[in-house]
């Protein structure tokens, strides 16, 4: 037989962002740290050892700061122009930048003047890194040219100049000690191997190349200019992939510390994580002004973003939390759970079958004994009416089903009746909430429309909710003009569709994901 | 199942009720029909045990409107009967008994006991030990009591101050006590003491109920009162303290009768929507008994679930009831609007209006709406729970239209895979929508389908009113007023629209196998018209006031039910050849509502070329009045048996002894039939299954006598099946009900014999008949073996 039905509260899904494992994760952040350094910051770089110190180069000199110190630690400063592209050794004990007058500086760590100098190329450096093996130094150069230095003699091994324009990026695959990567202007990158006079691979990006980024496997290269892409290198270079979600030139690429998460910073302030196996993006970080580089610490402890106006962003992980608290609720005895219940009933016994108590909410209560009146007002209770309104209104609609929801409303004082329409006013326009609101509304006005005048608060109670409605018939007559509109250039745009599909089938092989530019 | 009160048996071991012409004993224990007590043609008013023979039951029907028996006179008992000459007016009489309990009974000598009674039973009642009768009318009580002569009027004021309806409407007298109670139209109950004397009678008042008190009983030591009514909730007021009182709400519908066993344990309600709840004193439910239920209105039509084959309709108010046919029973009833129902008149209550299955009834689709000032509408997307064996609900839609929804369908594609799955509701608001499967790929979602709207379509701002899938899915069929449209349903685009005007389209199918490439549509001016698909012309058009459209899912088959001239006649047709296959003209004086082809389990060979349409599927109906019927090939005996125990038959087994006595018999039988005509005889030399089973089964595995001896008599008894339905209507009614093995009155299924029309019209009716003497033979042949079984 059938028991009481308690009220449905009709879901509504949720507007908005989806809240996922990845939001949570990037969201565990605690509010940023922002360090002002004298120049735009073009590299950060971490330190592969502990305590991962990290070493920031903007203008003419190369910070390294500690993991939480908002101060510099170490300074190298001998430069005289601007220095680019500080990068630490695989140990952690060196670093070598490059500079605007084309000399290339090697550093300890722990001294203070450059071990050795390379010099060699004509123009500025704007990048080098170390290859795998720990002794060679890879280059490039805004003379179109890419080297490689030997560390211990300082000289240079070889020189390939196969760019046809400034090569600004490069990274070194960790894998094999010979082959590194450079990304130029000429919209080309090349993939170089020490072995050999000249490059073993060019791929074609078709925009001036900002930042390249090999995966640690080294099967898959990640460029980045106008758009980021994904190449396969296994495949000789074949485009898997084109992420095409930032409406300006993206500048630094990153994996996290898994490798599960590519990251993405551009010149439109946003920082986009996508998964690696979807390239999907997961998740985004606004920033306030363009960014140029990016840092992502081991464990995914620190992200730090450095932006043209020379601010550094550091965003620490929030420890995390523990879980003392729910521990602490003592949990009923044993005994009482068992108590009676292991009973074993005799044969001559009479079995008397308890019903199991089913929890009801208070307006179920009153609701299942017809106490309409006073389910309306459990319902007016502070922490239903404002945290969960579609309680409220949900049990409107069934006092209204039922009949009763004029009675329930009448008989109310001056102050029950301003809460009443307070409801109403802030909610009748929440197109879930609005037929059922109408109602309520003109039953409202209906009943009180006597008493009009006699309480200065009711009175500016209903003024607010014509002011409400006013409102709300201007916007939607507005939305309406907006539709039309609307319509109209979808007229006109329906003969150009067709051409535009057939666009589509013909470049069909290469699956380009056309995501939502500002996600 | 309602009529009258329903009565326990001695010992409350079996519960009698009527039911149409039938008197149906259930056991209480296990809620199964036990057995099935014929005898009366018409509707049985009233059923009691006789008082003193605890095995006798005495029933009443046509014309006599109540009755009662009474310990105390042993010979007689009292019955309601209308007052000669005059109509609207009723007399309760008492009757004298002759001492043969046989079958009918002829009542000689009556005495009127009062005058102007009310006709329902309900209005009058006796008193502790049969010493006085009370009886109500309107707004007045009288008591007449036997020894002294007496009768004592009282009245109350038709309305009173407070607007209360002081019309009675029942009376229970108090089993020990002189106290009478009675119920009121207001929801009041009163119990009237001291009322031997005409002006010093007193009453108190209860009240609970805010509408009709429906009925009053009272317990067996008058300790308590229960009151039942259209709250549906039965009441149990303690005598003793005034304001004490229990309740056992939730019944599902209004309590047309309450009643209790003799020794008390039992109670039992009776419903307005067919069925029987018995009740545990201590108010505990118990048991229901329940046949197909009775919904206020039908209006999901009748749907056919390709999981179980059940027939699926509006049941509870806002539950859908899934009904097996083959056994008569309510296999479960799902509950789609989920909301709590108020039993109280005037009220605008949610309620479904339309129902979809998927092809392997995967998924259910619903709408449910509510009209007040404005539309509530919601369409719902259940979705079949392989483990919990039940429909769990996917997808809610509110308001997926902006008027009412007029048809719904799915895309009836025999594949697995889920994303050709596709639902189509069109509705009122001049658009229709489509509804496709999302599958959400994060793996954290809750559930991973869900379904949304993927088009939107309209034509020309006309309402659409149907839409119907091709067989393949490829196309649809969407018909707005007076033109139907093709779509693809790949790319939405409108391949052709068909037009037959005048008249709006009032139901349209695609033909199926060989007949896909036409469509079908009947329009309310009154034709029938078929477009072939592939030159996009008309092929055929028919002019039939066509009311029911119906394609058989297993066969080119289509069954249009039309309705003229107060009648309702069945056309079958392929939709290649403008001429029907089958013609029932006139079978049905009710109009159709729904129809829906119900596939076999096993298809049926079938002789006649005729009904070659009815052998993978049946065809069933309901009608306005909500009773259900069938078109048959079968004799009824073959129907019996069937529906009976499925008992094993092995040509190899061994004479029994008792199928050699029974065979010897038969053989007697068939040998004096000799002379009733050619077709009789040769209708028992095709040897009915019956017999033939009985023959075959060895006596161990046999079902008691009682069960198997009416269909053998049945199986005897064919002479009546040559007659048409027209000749004698009552009879075959009668007959097909046995047939059915029905256990509520609005399934009577009308039989339509094979040898119903055509050979009638062609050989003439006096072949057919038999004469007075020999059906006069027939039935004492019957009696006589009812006779039989009792001395079993």
């Amino acid at each position: 037989m059938a028991s009481y039905k308690p009220v449905v509260i009709p879901a509504v899904p949720k507007l908005g962002e989806k809240i996922t494992q990845d939001t949570l994760y990037w969201r565990g952040y605690k509010t940023p740290v922002q360090i002002k350094e004298f120049g735009a910051i073009n590299k950060i770089d971490f330190s592969p050892v502990p305590p991962y110190n990290y070493a920031v180069t903007a203008s003419s000199r190369v910070h390294i700061y500690g993991r939480y110190s908002q101060e510099p630690i170490k300074t190298f400063s001998r430069f005289k122009d601007a220095a680019y592209c500080a990068t630490y050794r695989d140990d952690g004990k060196l670093l070598v930048a490059g500079s605007e007058e084309g000399s290339i500086r090697l550093f300890d760590i722990s001294g203070r003047a450059p071990l050795r100098q390379f010099d060699g190329h004509t123009k500025a450096v704007h990048v080098v890194g170390f290859l795998s093996d720990k002794y060679r130094i890879f280059s490039g150069g805004d003379d179109y040219s890419s080297s490689l230095w030997d560390i211990p003699s300082a000289t240079e091994i070889v020189s390939y100049s196969e760019h046809s324009d400034y090569v600004r990026c490069g990274c070194a695959s960790k894998l094999n000690g010979d082959v590194f990567i450079t990304g130029s202007y000429d919209h080309t990158v090349k993939v170089f191997d020490a072995r050999t006079k000249s490059s073993v691979m060019t791929i074609e990006h078709g925009h001036p190349v900002e930042s390249v980024l090999l995966f640690p496997s080294g099967g898959l290269l990640v460029s980045a200019g106008r758009y980021v892409k994904v190449w396969d290198v296994l495949k000789g270079g074949q485009l898997l992939v084109s992420l095409k979600n930032h409406h300006k030139t993206v500048t630094c690429l990153c994996l996290n510390s898994s490798g599960q998460r590519l990251l993405s910073g551009s010149l439109d302030r946003h920082v986009k994580i996508y998964s690696t196996t979807s390239y999907k993006v997961v998740h985004s970080f606004n920033y306030a002004t363009s960014i140029l580089s990016l840092a992502l610490s081991p464990e995914d402890e620190t992200i730090i973003v450095g932006m043209t106006n020379g601010v550094l962003n550091v965003k620490h992980r929030k420890p995390e939390e523990s879980k003392e608290k729910s521990q602490k609720k003592r949990q009923p005895a044993y005994r009482t759970y068992v108590k009676g219940r292991n009973y074993m009933p005799k044969q001559e016994d009479f079995f008397v079958s308890k019903p199991g108590r089913c929890i009801m909410r208070k307006y179920d209560k009153l609701l299942k004994s017809f106490q309409s009146s006073k389910a309306l007002d459990a319902v007016l209770e502070p922490h239903i009416r404002l945290y969960t309104p579609e309680v409220t209104v949900a049990v409107m609609q069934e006092l209204n089903r039922r009949g009763t929801l004029r009675s329930a409303l009448a008989g109310r004082d001056e102050k029950q009746i301003s809460l009443l329409l307070t409801f109403v006013t802030r909610r009748v326009i929440e197109p879930r909430f609005t037929p059922v609101l109408i109602t309520v509304a003109d039953m409202i006005t209906d009943i009180y429309q006597p008493v009009v005048g006699q309480s200065a608060l009711v009175d500016k109670q209903f003024l607010r909710l014509q002011e409400a409605i006013g409102r709300e018939i201007d916007y939607q007559e507005e939305l309406l003009e907006v539709l039309g509109m609307m319509d109209a250039l979808f007229a006109t745009l329906t003969e150009k569709r067709a051409t535009y599909l057939e666009e589509n089938k013909s470049n069909g092989l290469t699956k380009t994901l056309d995501q939502d530019i500002s996600i | 199942m309602h009529g009258a009160r329903a009565v326990f048996s001695v010992g409350a071991r079996f519960l009698l009720c009527a039911s149409g012409d039938f008197v149906k004993m259930y056991s209480v224990a296990t809620e199964e029909l036990v057995q099935l007590l014929r005898g009366h043609s018409d509707l049985v008013t009233g059923v009691q045990l006789a008082p003193h023979n605890r095995l006798q039951t005495f029933t009443v029907g046509y014309q006599l409107l109540a009755l009662y028996a009474l310990p105390s006179s042993e010979d007689s008992v009292f019955v309601i009967i209308p007052k000669s000459g005059e109509r609207d007016t009723f007399q309760l009489v008492s009757v004298k008994l002759t001492k043969a309990a046989g079958q009918d009974m002829e009542a000689k000598e009556l005495s009127v006991v009062l005058e102007g009674v009310d006709a329902s039973p309900k209005c009058t009642a006796f008193g502790r030990e049969g010493e006085y009768v009370a009886s109500v009318k309107d707004v007045n009580l009288q008591v007449y009591f036997f020894k002294q002569k007496q009768l004592n009027r009282f009245s109350l004021r038709a309305t009173n101050k407070k607007g209360g309806n002081n019309v009675f409407t029942c009376v229970a007298c108090h089993p020990q006590e002189d106290c009478i109670a009675t119920g009121h139209a207001d929801g009041k109950i009163r119990l009237w003491r001291n009322f031997n004397h005409k002006k010093e009678y007193t009453f108190s008042t209860l009240h609970w109920h805010h509408d009709k008190v429906l009925d009053l009983a009272f317990s067996l030591e008058g300790t308590s009162l229960l009151s039942g009514g259209v709250e549906s909730v039965l009441v149990q007021w303690h005598c003793g303290s005034d304001c004490k009182r229990d309740f056992l709400p939730r019944l599902g519908s209004a309590i047309e009768y309450v009643s209790i066993s003799s020794d008390g344990t039992f109670y039992c309600t009776s419903h307005t929507d067919n069925r029987i709840t018995i009740i545990n004193s201590n108010l505990r439910f118990s048991k229901t008994i329940q046949g197909l239920i009775k919904a206020r209105d039908v209006k999901t039509g009748l749907v056919v679930d390709p999981r179980t084959k059940a027939l699926v309709l509006n049941g509870e108010p806002g539950h859908l009831q899934f009904y097996c046919l083959q056994s008569d029973k309510q296999l479960y009833s799902l509950d789609i609007v989920q909301q709590e129902y108020i039993h109280q008149a005037g009220l605008n209550q949610s309620d479904l209006v339309r129902v979809a299955f998927s092809a392997q009834g995967k998924w259910l689709a619903t709408v449910e709406e509510r009209e007040e000032t404005d539309l509530e509408l919601q369409l719902k997307l259940w979705f079949f729970d392989e483990e919990t064996q039940s429909f769990k609900l996917n997808t809610r839609i509110s308001m997926p239209h902006e008027d009412h929804i007029t048809a719904m369908c799915f895309r009836d594609t025999d594949e697995m895979e889920d994303d050709s799955l596709m639902l189509v509701t069109t509705g009122r608001d001049c658009v229709f929508k489509v509804w496709v499967i999302l599958e959400d790929t994060d793996p954290e979602a809750q559930q991973s389908l869900s379904w949304s709207c993927d088009f939107v379509g309209s034509y020309h701002s006309y309402q659409a009113t149907n839409c119907c899938f091709s067989e393949d899915g490829s196309l649809l069929a969407v018909s707005f007023e007076e033109t139907v449209t093709v779509w693809d349903s790949s790319t939405w685009d409108l391949k052709c629209t068909f037009c037959h005007p005048p008249g709006k389209i009032r139901s349209i199918c695609f033909g199926r196998l060989t007949c896909s490439k036409y469509l079908i549509g009947a329009t309310d001016h009154g034709f029938l018209c078929c477009w072939n698909l592939l030159s996009c012309a008309l092929e055929w058009s028919a002019h039939l006031n066509v009311v029911v459209l119906q394609p058989d899912p297993l066969s080119e088959h289509i069954a249009a039910v039309s309705w003229l001239f107060k009648e309702s006649s069945l056309f079958v047709f392929k939709p290649n050849e403008a001429r029907p296959i089958c013609i029932q003209r006139k079978f049905c004086k009710e109009r159709i509502q729904f129809a829906a082809f119900v596939p076999r389990d096993v298809p049926e060979t079938i002789g006649s070329e005729k009904y070659l349409w009815l052998r993978r599927s049946q065809l069933f109906f309901l009608t306005d009045t909500q009773e259900l019927m069938t078109v048959s090939t079968k004799s009824a005996q073959e129907r019996l048996t069937l529906s009976s125990k499925q008992l094993a038959v092995e040509e190899s087994l061994p004479v029994t002894p008792f199928s050699l006595l029974l065979g010897k018999h038969r053989h007697q039988q068939s040998q004096g039939d000799v002379d009733l005509g050619k077709i009789v005889h040769h209708h028992h030399e095709q040897d009915s299954p019956a017999v033939k089973e009985l023959l075959h089964t060895p006596a161990h595995v046999l079902p008691s006598a009682s069960f198997l001896c009416p269909i053998f008599i049945n199986s005897l008894l064919v002479s009546k099946e040559n007659k048409s339905t027209e000749e004698t209507p009552d009879e075959v009614e009668m007959e097909s009900e046995e047939a059915e093995d029905d256990s509520d009155e609005e399934n009577s299924v009308t039989e339509m014999k094979q040898e119903d029309k055509m050979p009638l019209e062609s050989l003439g009716e006096t072949t057919h008949r038999l004469s007075k003497s020999e059906e006069k033979e027939l039935r004492k042949i019957r009696k006589v073996d009812y006779s039989w079984i009792s001395v079993f």
